[in-house]
């Protein structure tokens, strides 16, 4: 009695969320499924499917830099989230607030700053007099894509390096390793969880985005985000979502095996 | 035996406030030698500062002769056995325990045989490919000290490192430290706030309290012979009464004069006169060289409990005889059982009884909470 009571109280509360994926998340994605597979006319097709061999540069092109702005992200987010995880509590919070404070603007001013910055005719070139060319090179994108994801791979490093035990730097220590071998030997393969999500947070959005890559890029590259973009705004819906779909299962793929290589229990990972 | 460590004035401050008072101390070759005092005493700290964690401010810390308080602790011939054990949570059991011997580029198979010895040893055969997080206290316990062991240090520190077992475990690894101890014939430096585990251990204990060592001695010598009003304390039970010593082997306190076999003391010199609860005789009013009367009695197993009000002092008595609370009872007491110290700061600190109460006794003992 006392169960049934329960189960009910308990599909009660999950019900709203359960309504909300079901409304939000499964039905578009079962559109987009079956725009995927159809024809303009509504008539199952692989047509989409087939052609999309014609944008395996546009793939590359988009795999190469957000790789390229996750290792950077990796590179420069690693020793951040190790100096704010070992600094004193109080900076902590400072530092943390520092790191999120772009986040509180708005993608789309963010990157228009950066272009005011950067252009050729920009704030930065009038100043210094330079003619320094960087919008619309791979490099601003690269820059763009870092500048606005850093945070998504600080945060779970982060997290993950302050539960670290400060015992496990003395035994490391203690059992003979020098302070690199710290690093190497323990403390690294004990964040790999944190270093695996947020290699996941940076590099999902990285190679999905098109904003970045439309202003930053300066309309000479074209990513795979903006060729999505470019389908539906056309009206060539069943192409992007071809695009689309494929993207997921690729996303899909990749982070599976990258979970493979984290075999740690705690998750902290999406998948 | 020689020294093998040796601390020259060490001193350590924390925010101003000082843990470690110019601190002077050697420790042989060989010997199970333990830190005993209460909690936030400065023991732990003592100890990290000879495994390499902490700097000292000042003063000199010696190893087999050589100057190391620059050393860093992966340079030191000496590991720790932490209180939470710090096992990697990232390899199994004979990777934790390989882990050192990994690091000096030890052969496959001299890491093999060296993993399974010490498995053995620790009485874990079979464990290999466990995972540590999925092992018992006791048993982490033990890969701790394996893996501590392996690289063959001269010196095994040891922070409080049963804190964290049942009594009964508690019990069992003491005796297997001591005898893990006494076959690899290393240094032992132990850190523990339980008297009875130092006691049942040691060779030698050091008794410490406000950063400074109060004693240093053999079990026996810190028993029978405590220092000051502090040590006889902290060591098992004691009552500690105001006397007056006339002469050599003569004191007097409540008001009667005893016979003793302490000296050296001046003239009419005030003195803390220790008296263990089980060195008391209960003899019949009239024969006692001091009567009091009992407030309560407790049953404690092998003996009961006595608290004794003699002229508004409260005894502790152990007797194996029952006594009725209320009763007036006569108190004799041995020569031999009497022990004298020089006055301290912690003179009239201890050993009355008149607010004692077993329970904030083994809430004190409880507390293990973690020292800088």
């Amino acid at each position: 009695m006392m169960k049934k009571k329960q189960s009910i109280i308990h599909s009660i509360a999950a019900a709203p969320h359960i309504f909300w994926s079901v409304l939000f998340i499964i039905l578009p994605l079962l559109i987009v499924v079956y725009y995927a597979f159809t024809d303009g006319e509504g008539n199952f097709s692989f047509e989409n499917i087939l052609s999309l061999g014609e944008y395996a540069e546009i793939f590359g092109l988009s795999l190469e830099l957000s790789v390229i702005a996750t290792f950077v992200c990796l590179i420069i987010g690693y020793p951040l989230a190790m100096i704010i995880a070992k600094s004193k509590p109080k900076h902590q919070k400072i530092f943390l607030m520092l790191l999120m404070l772009p986040m509180w603007t708005n993608l789309l001013i963010r990157t228009y700053s950066i272009m005011a910055i950067f252009d050729d005719g920009g704030i930065l070139n009038s100043l210094l007099g330079t003619t320094f060319h960087f919008i619309g090179t791979k490099g601003a994108v690269i820059f763009g894509m870092v500048y606005d994801f850093l945070p998504y791979m600080v945060l779970p490093i982060y997290t993950c390096v302050s539960k670290i035990d400060k015992h496990m730097w003395e035994a490391a220590s203690d059992l003979g390793c020098s302070p690199t071998k710290v690093l190497t030997k323990v403390i690294i393969p004990l964040s790999m969880s944190g270093v695996i999500s947020g290699v996941t947070m940076v590099l999902v959005p990285s190679i999905s985005t098109f904003y970045i890559s439309q202003k930053l890029g300066g309309g000479t590259f074209e990513l795979i985000g903006d060729t999505i973009e470019r389908q539906f705004v056309t009206g060539a819906l069943n192409v992007g979502a071809a695009i689309s779909l494929v993207m997921m299962i690729l996303i899909l793929i990749s982070l599976s095996v990258m979970n493979k290589f984290s075999d740690s229990s705690d998750g902290g990972i999406i998948v | 035996m020689e020294k093998l460590i040796e601390l020259k004035g060490i001193s350590k401050s924390y925010d101003g406030e000082k843990v470690i008072d110019s601190m002077n101390l050697y420790i042989r070759d060989g010997e199970f030698i333990t830190f005993l005092g209460p909690s936030g005493c400065g023991k732990t700290t003592t100890l990290r500062i000879i495994g390499g964690f902490e700097t000292a401010d000042e003063g000199n810390l010696y190893f087999d002769g050589t100057e190391i308080s620059n050393v860093p602790a992966y340079k030191r011939h000496i590991n720790t056995v932490f209180q939470k054990y710090a096992l990697f949570p990232h390899l199994n059991v004979y990777e934790n325990i390989a882990f050192p011997l990994r690091l000096k580029k030890v052969g496959e198979e001299d890491i093999k045989r060296r993993v399974t010895e010490m498995l053995k040893m620790v009485a874990l055969s079979g464990f290999e490919n466990k995972s540590v997080s999925t092992l018992s206290g006791g048993q982490q316990q033990r890969v701790a000290i394996a893996r501590a062991l392996i690289s063959h240090p001269k010196v095994l520190l040891l922070d409080e490192p049963l804190g964290a077992l049942d009594l009964k475990l508690r019990k069992d690894m003491q005796n297997e430290l001591k005898s893990i101890q006494q076959k690899i014939g290393i240094t032992f430096i132990y850190v523990t706030h339980d008297q009875e585990e130092a006691l049942s251990m040691s060779d030698t204990v050091v008794v410490i309290a406000d950063g400074q060592i109060q004693q240093i001695g053999t079990p026996t010598d810190i028993y029978n012979e405590p220092k000051n009003a502090f040590v006889a304390d902290f060591i098992g039970e004691s009552n500690i009464i105001d006397g007056v010593m006339l002469e050599d082997k003569k004191v007097k306190f409540s008001a009667h004069v005893f016979d003793c076999v302490d000296g050296g003391f001046g003239k009419n010199e005030a003195v803390d006169v220790v008296i263990r609860p089980e060195d008391v005789d209960v003899v019949a009013p009239e024969a006692g060289m001091l009567t009091g009367k009992v407030t309560s009695v407790t049953f404690k197993g092998v003996h009961y409990e006595i608290i004794v009000d003699i002229k508004g002092f409260k005894w502790m008595i152990q007797s194996t005889d029952y006594v009725a609370p209320e009763a007036t009872i006569g108190l004799y007491i041995e020569p031999d059982a009497i022990h004298i110290m020089k006055k301290s700061k912690y003179s009239g600190m201890f050993g009355d009884y008149s607010s004692f109460s077993d329970e904030i006794d083994t809430l004190s003992d409880a507390d293990t909470a973690e020292e800088f």
